[in-house]
């Protein structure tokens, strides 16, 4: 029998033909008749409460239809929040936005009205002569000083501005600290940043009369979630709120929340009868869009004379923004992702997660994970600064071993299982980027470099990543009358080739080419249930469940022509869209009459005893996460004078099991390592002492570009996993995991000479020249 | 405030075909393309005119769509994404070698970069590595990391210079 083999494959991408010549359909490309547009009317203060809108000029303007506020709104969205879409028992004060603020705002960019018009240029226009009576109060614009006694309150209600705390530890972590040779206190502050997808967010809504229907598009990596959150707020059965996500034009997280747009814009077509679009425009993106990484992470290591560790302990400062959307999980991951590949004895870390008067922060690519390694691998390398070793060596010293898998930290994960590491070769993966970033001739070339005037450094960043979350992402697989093979799943895709990836699993099992599948995924009208494509986690999820429906699918397919042929199933096989008969001369029936046969289409006789069912639903639930592993090494060069960073060489070892398409893994990690390296030393989000954001578009704002990024040098290492079918694990969030610390390690590395120490990121050139001139300062000062 | 806001028809010739439409003044390029002419294909990133995904070809110049008014296009030759490929659907050696390597992942930067390399290519047929950065520096892309968009404008390169063509 031949077969096809597509997994493992750089299989091109059944996505690029339309996207590359314009015939994409992204969510601000979709016209319905009668469409109106939407602009929202949003705060400028970072807090603030109010009592009257006035609407009245606004309303008299041309083009304009409606202006809505709160009291506007339909009477089941009264008083009512938007769902809280990952409830936590530590969350002290389960605050989620309102859909149009009624009274008290506690952003810059919440909104309190939304104006719908003929077109968006109307709609703005009248926007800007809506009067809002504000009353501005003090606001809170740092995680740190939120917590500070006389703190402004985030939130009028509150008395402190605490949204929760965990506290997480195993081991003696008192004995440890006791019997310490060493112990290395630090303090580390990551900053925010977001994720910037090229495409903002936006939502169209049509409401039909009819069947008391919504049909909502929405740019979103989690149609279910906002059809649940939809269904919560208008308390509609599940089939009477379809969402559908058009093309997606990147996610990277911030996708993932359930906005007060994908509300109020439904609301707005049932109230005006027509068809609703918001499209977020970039300024309304810096403002709204969920962001991350402000944390204050204050640890110390205990080690003994060799650099072992043996104990870490500290507290973690989690910066929440103004409201919980994804309840605490990103402060957990990050506690439970600290201490990494390395085998660590006893652990306490005390989080407190902190309200500010920012924009709600939410898993952006990482999750909590960066700041977390950027912690550990930063305090290594303070270990060996300490004990005078190679960082390297620290490294080693303190790995866990492949022969110690499964490894089980001693932590609960976010899933409720223990923190178990399945599969990985920690040691071999720092040895093999080191080769390959030629670490040990690194002095060498660093000296020759000083000799010329030039400051190269070399940074290491080791990571394991938890991957792959349940609680699924099914698949349901159809042989269509046309002949042609759908794949129907709950994972909606922004760039990631799930149709690519879920096409190239279902061609091996059906022995037929990619290309005679359709892969419909992101509208919950075709697949009732899904979680959402975040955490790493559609291809070891709806991957599987694909590979689960395909097989059985196929045995389905081979039973239905077995009985019409009245042979045995084992007497026929597949081959390339057919079901035959083995042996030279066998009859064959096609995929295309196999599913007419199973239509009820007239003159299609079903074979006696045999169901008219060609399709399969495949739910694969993981029984825990999956742990990706990966180190890498950057090589880079600084100019002291301007504080210019250059990364002359990058390397990544990455390890994410099966991969069932390195072209695509291999972009996922360089696109990864790209954000990640915006984390390093560019993007941060600031904000001034009143909580207003200063950094307001891509000129203040800096994204990495072709000239900022290198090639990365990327080393494969396939530890399949047990867990699942496939033995896949995610690779989504690698890239950008490690990178900051790697990076900020060899800055720190290539200014030696300076004897600087760095413990924030991003380190911008700004910072870089103000660390140098401090540390000139104090050794002038010693002198 | 007036009722009436300043609009104008104007003529232009989009991807080869000649269009006469009215637009208000204030709108830009990319608007009317995309809204009223329908070319949803030129996307917009930021309308502040960093990040290029708006970028189309004027009389052969790639320019910002955001930052340039419709009525400026007036008599001029205007390609966006849709007139890349050939009449008969063949794609561009450039968009061919995007296919080929992995140049893009959600596609929404991508008319623009491949707006950009068109006109650069064309007049930088033995552009380099480094060349092909600086030319990329204006777009931005979130997903790729560029690597294999400036592999695929260096393939693109090598199958024009052998005489490819859409």
């Amino acid at each position: 029998m031949s077969s096809t083999a597509f997994v493992g494959q750089r299989v091109k991408r059944v996505e690029d033909p339309d996207l590359l010549t314009g015939r994409g359909q992204f969510l601000d490309d979709l016209k319905l008749p009668g469409l109106l547009e939407a602009a929202f009317v949003r705060s400028p203060f970072a807090h603030a409460t109010f009592t009257e809108i006035d609407a009245a000029e606004a309303r008299a303007m041309p083009g304009v239809v409606a202006v809505l506020t709160a009291r506007d709104l339909p009477a089941e969205m009264l008083d009512k929040r938007i769902l809280l879409q990952v409830p936590h028992p530590e969350i002290t004060y389960a605050v989620t936005q309102e859909p149009l603020a009624t009274s008290e705002v506690c952003f810059v960019g919440e909104a309190v009205a939304v104006v719908i018009a003929e077109s968006r240029h109307l709609a703005e226009d009248a926007a800007e002569r809506v009067i809002v009576d504000w009353e501005p109060l003090p606001a809170t614009a740092h995680c740190d000083a939120a917590l500070k006694p006389g703190a402004p309150a985030v939130h009028s209600t509150m008395t402190d501005n605490i949204a929760g705390r965990l506290n997480l530890s195993f081991g003696d972590v008192d004995a440890a600290f006791r019997n310490a040779a060493h112990v290395i206190r630090e303090r580390y502050e990551p900053h925010r940043g977001t994720g910037h997808p090229m495409e903002c967010r936006g939502v169209v809504a049509v409401y039909d009369l009819v069947s008391d229907a919504f049909r909502i598009w929405s740019s979103t990596q989690t149609p279910h979630n906002t059809q649940r959150a939809v269904i919560d707020m208008f308390g509609l059965a599940e089939d009477h709120v379809r969402v559908i996500t058009p093309d997606v034009g990147g996610g990277f997280g911030p996708k993932n929340q359930v906005y007060p747009e994908e509300l109020v814009i439904p609301a707005a077509a049932r109230l005006l009868g027509r068809p609703v679009k918001w499209a977020e425009d970039r300024r309304e993106h810096f403002l709204t869009t969920t962001q991350e990484r402000d944390q204050v992470w204050d640890v110390a290591a205990a080690v003994d004379d060799d650099g072992r560790l043996l104990g870490i302990k500290g507290t973690l400062i989690h910066d929440a923004g103004a409201y919980l959307p994804w309840g605490i999980i990103m402060p957990y991951i990050s506690a439970t992702t600290l201490p990494g590949p390395y085998k660590l004895p006893a652990y306490r870390m005390a989080v407190t997660i902190a309200f500010t008067n920012l924009v709600p922060t939410t898993p952006l690519r990482g999750a909590g994970r960066p700041q977390a390694v950027f912690a550990m691998e930063r305090l290594l390398d303070a270990v060996a600064a300490k004990l005078g070793l190679d960082p390297a060596e620290v490294r080693r010293r303190n790995f866990i071993q492949a022969s110690d898998m499964p490894y089980d930290m001693g932590l609960t994960y976010r899933d409720g299982a223990p923190v178990m590491y399945d599969t990985g070769d920690y040691p071999d993966a720092q040895a093999k980027a080191l080769a390959a970033a030629g670490y040990d001739d690194f002095p060498a070339r660093q000296k020759a470099a000083l000799a010329q005037g030039r400051h190269i450094g070399i940074g290491i960043g080791n990571y394991v990543e938890g991957t792959g979350l349940g609680p699924f992402e099914g698949a349901t697989i159809r042989i269509l009358t046309n002949g042609r093979v759908a794949i129907y799943t709950g994972a909606a895709a922004a760039g990631q080739a799930h149709r690519t990836t879920l096409a190239q699993i279902c061609a091996d099992e059906l022995n037929i080419d990619v290309t005679d599948i359709d892969v419909v995924g992101g509208d919950t009208g075709v697949m009732p249930r899904g979680a959402g494509t975040y955490a790493s986690r559609i291809t070891v999820n709806a991957g599987s469940s694909t590979r689960m429906a395909a097989t059985e699918l196929r045995g389905k397919a081979l039973a239905l022509a077995a009985a019409k042929f009245d042979v045995k199933p084992e007497d026929v096989e597949l081959t390339h869209g057919a079901v035959r008969i083995k042996g030279e001369q066998g009859d064959s029936i096609t995929f295309e009459e196999l599913a007419k046969m199973t239509s009820g289409m007239p003159g299609y006789a079903l074979p006696k005893g045999v169901k008219p069912d060609l399709e399969a639903s495949g739910y694969f639930t993981p029984p825990q996460a999956t742990y990706s592993n990966g180190s890498h090494v950057a090589e880079v060069e600084v100019d002291p004078e301007t504080g210019q960073v250059t990364i002359l060489k990058y390397t990544v070892v990455h390890d994410c099991g099966t991969i069932i398409n390195p072209m695509l893994v291999d972009g996922q990690v360089q696109g990864g390592v790209a954000h990640g390296i915006g984390n390093a030393l560019l993007e941060r989000m600031v904000f001034d002492a009143d909580a207003n954001p200063l950094t307001t578009t891509f000129a203040d704002y800096l994204m990495p570009t072709a000239e900022i990024v290198p090639t990365c040098d990327i080393v494969h290492m396939e530890s399949p996993t047990p867990l699942n079918p496939l033995g896949a694990k995610g690779a989504g969030e690698g890239g950008t995991i490690p990178a900051p610390a790697a990076i900020v390690a060899a800055v720190e590395n290539a200014l030696s000479p300076f004897g600087i120490r760095i413990t924030d990121c991003p380190i911008t050139p700004q910072r870089i020249v103000e660390l140098i001139n401090a540390a000139s300062e104090t050794n002038q000062e010693d002198r | 405030m007036p009722d009436a806001l300043p609009e104008r028809r104007i003529t232009l010739t989009v991807n080869g075909k000649e269009h006469s439409a009215v637009t208000e003044d204030r709108y830009s390029l990319a608007d009317f393309l995309r809204h009223g002419l329908g070319l949803t294909g030129t996307h917009l990133g930021c309308e502040h005119g960093v990040c290029g995904a708006c970028t189309v070809l004027v009389d052969g110049e790639a320019v910002r769509g955001c930052l340039m008014l419709a009525v400026q296009a007036e008599g001029r030759q205007v390609t966006t994404i849709e007139g890349l490929a050939g009449d008969d659907g063949t794609l561009s050696p450039l968009q061919a070698a995007f296919m080929d390597n992995h140049g893009l992942q959600c596609g929404f930067c991508t008319p623009g970069i491949l707006t950009t390399l068109t006109a650069y290519l064309r007049d930088n047929p033995d552009a380099d590595e480094p060349e092909l950065r600086e030319a990329l520096s204006g777009n931005i892309c979130r997903c790729t990391g560029y690597d294999t968009i400036v592999r695929a404008a260096l393939a693109a390169a090598d199958a024009m210079r052998k005489g490819a063509t859409a």
